[in-house]
């Protein structure tokens, strides 16, 4: 048996034991018929864990970090000013966009005089870290609780406005309700914070 | 003879019918031990899982490595599949049926050295596993391949040990007359109960299955032996290993289960051929036991490392065989002497 060390670094050091087996442990077979009777324990255990995946989905987590939406405001203004500090932000990479500023009669779909024309994501390359979210001024990129759907070929997986910005209509907007509580966003306006400035 | 054809066709498709189904009891079998359902979409309880799985095996691309050995690339998997199948001839599946007055064996050959031949058989396997692995010209499956050898070969020495014991007792090689001597007196496991864990131990090493089934070792070699292979031949590797385990479990159950044996069935008195198919059925009661009992540990226990599964044939094994052989010769001598 090894000396213990007379002065542990960490009071969690542990002096690792070289105890020879037992004949009845070197045998094996009492443990591999204990080990059988738990599996056979949960054969017959009536409680499954599968989810039948298309017809039954998974209960998910309110604050899933899934697809992002880009969220439009009450009057159903884009909230994106284009300023790309979430494209800044981004650990993968994966953002990237057109600024374009707004022309007169075009207040009514952006809210802000400068506005992302093509905004991309490219979902292979996101790690839905969340940190674009994070990143935003303006409250208008957020991860949801959808899942990327799958599909066969690269090219498609690269998102464009179509499929991020969230519809119009009031019924079919995303909620990130519960991504973001009142509490973050107050945290978020306060200028005291060098980052939210 | 006309009946003996159909009998063998007959066992030909059970064979194949009862290896289809151990692939999807064994995915049955992982799933409820794992708490999960397994398959269940093709068909009611997913019973129709091993007909899909064949459609998908066949219709997959059929490749072949451009540096393979062509003839030997194709023979591997056909060897491994022949001689699995053809162990089943001489298991004794049932007694003496009674065909509008002629008697019918359900046996195709009664060789008098019955377990020689499927020992026998069994090694020959080995040349399946041991080409498919040289001819695909990649190391990886060349390991797997050498792995399956040595470890077949080690762990025979141990079967052929613990069947020396049983042939002591017995004092015939023929598989029927082991069974007719267990119908007379007790099943053999009562008389070797060591000889039958070392036999099941060997069984599960021969059938290449865990913890024993290092020839096939995602970790280490890719795939094992297979690694090169595709569709259906890739496919008969995989099936040839089912049909070892259900004929496995035959030879197992005949030889220390007493086969189609039924204790105390002959002393009710029903017709002969009644008792004879209650015979197979219990037979086949005991096969899916030991097929369970295959799956089971295999969802048990992990997989062995290779120097471990070497020094288990070698130094435990082996020496414990021999003692069995010892001891059933003393009580032999000393029950009926010389
Ligand atoms: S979630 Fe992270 S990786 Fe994905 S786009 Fe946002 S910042 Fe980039
Ligand atoms: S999503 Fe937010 S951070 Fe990104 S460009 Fe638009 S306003 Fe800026």
């Amino acid at each position: 048996m090894a000396t213990p060390i007379t002065q542990p670094l960490t009071k969690r050091s542990q002096v690792v034991s070289e105890k020879r087996m037992t004949l009845m442990e070197r045998i094996y077979l009492p443990a591999i018929v204990k080990g059988m009777g738990i599996t056979l324990k949960h054969f017959f255990r009536l409680r499954k864990a599968t989810v039948k995946y298309p017809e039954q989905l998974r209960p998910m987590s309110p604050v899933y970090r899934g697809m992002h939406v880009l969220k439009r405001d009450e009057q159903g203004r884009e909230r994106c000013t284009a300023c790309g500090l979430c494209a800044v932000a981004c650990p993968a990479e994966a953002i990237t966009m057109v600024a374009a500023e707004r022309k007169n009669g075009e207040e009514k779909l952006y809210r802000e005089e400068k506005y992302a024309a093509v905004y991309e994501i490219n979902m292979l390359r996101c790690i839905f870290c969340g940190d674009c979210e994070d990143a935003c001024p303006k409250e208008a990129i957020f991860l949801t609780d959808r899942l990327v759907p799958t599909d066969y070929t690269r090219g498609t997986f690269v998102y464009g406005k179509q499929w991020l910005v969230e519809p119009l209509d009031p019924a079919l907007r995303v909620d990130v309700s519960k991504r973001q509580p009142k509490a973050v966003a107050e945290f978020k306006k306060d200028r005291n914070f060098a980052h939210n400035r | 003879m006309i009946p003996t054809v159909i009998f063998l066709v007959a066992l030909l498709l059970v064979t194949l019918g009862v290896a289809a189904y151990a692939t999807y009891a064994e995915r049955k079998v992982a799933a409820f031990m794992q708490d999960r359902i397994g398959p269940d979409r093709a068909g009611p309880f997913g019973l129709l899982q091993p007909i899909a799985d064949g459609v998908k095996m066949i219709m997959k691309e059929d490749f072949m490595p451009a540096s393979a050995n062509r003839w030997l690339f194709f023979l591997g998997p056909a060897i491994a599949m022949t001689t699995a199948l053809l162990t089943g001839v001489v298991i004794p599946w049932g007694g003496t049926l009674d065909l509008g007055g002629t008697a019918f064996k359900l046996q195709v050959a009664d060789p008098d050295i019955g377990i020689l031949y499927v020992f026998a058989m069994v090694s020959i396997g080995v040349y399946g596993i041991m080409l498919g692995g040289w001819a695909s010209n990649n190391k990886y499956a060349l390991y797997g391949a050498i792995r399956a050898a040595s470890q077949m070969v080690s762990y025979e020495l141990t079967m052929g040990m613990s069947i020396v014991a049983l042939v002591i007792l017995t004092g015939s090689l023929s598989l029927n007359d082991i069974v007719e001597q267990q119908r007379a007196g007790l099943w053999n496991i009562v008389y070797q109960p060591l000889g039958f864990l070392l036999f099941v131990i060997c069984a599960f090493a021969e059938c290449n299955r865990a913890p024993f089934d290092l020839p096939e070792c995602e970790t280490e070699l890719v795939g094992g032996y297979h690694t090169e292979y595709s569709s259906m031949k890739l496919g008969f590797y995989l099936f040839a290993e089912y049909v070892n385990m259900f004929i496995s479990s035959a030879v197992i159950s005949t030889l220390f289960f007493g086969g189609y044996d039924v204790p105390f069935l002959d002393g009710l008195g029903l017709p002969q051929n009644v008792t004879v198919i209650l015979g197979t059925v219990a037979l086949f009661l005991k096969i899916t036991f030991f097929i369970f009992l295959f799956m089971w540990v295999r969802w048990t226990l992990p997989r062995f490392r290779y120097d471990q599964l070497m020094d288990l044939g070698w130094k435990s094994l082996i020496p414990l065989a021999i003692l069995n052989v010892l001891l059933t010769g003393v009580g032999y001598y000393l029950k009926n002497g010389i």
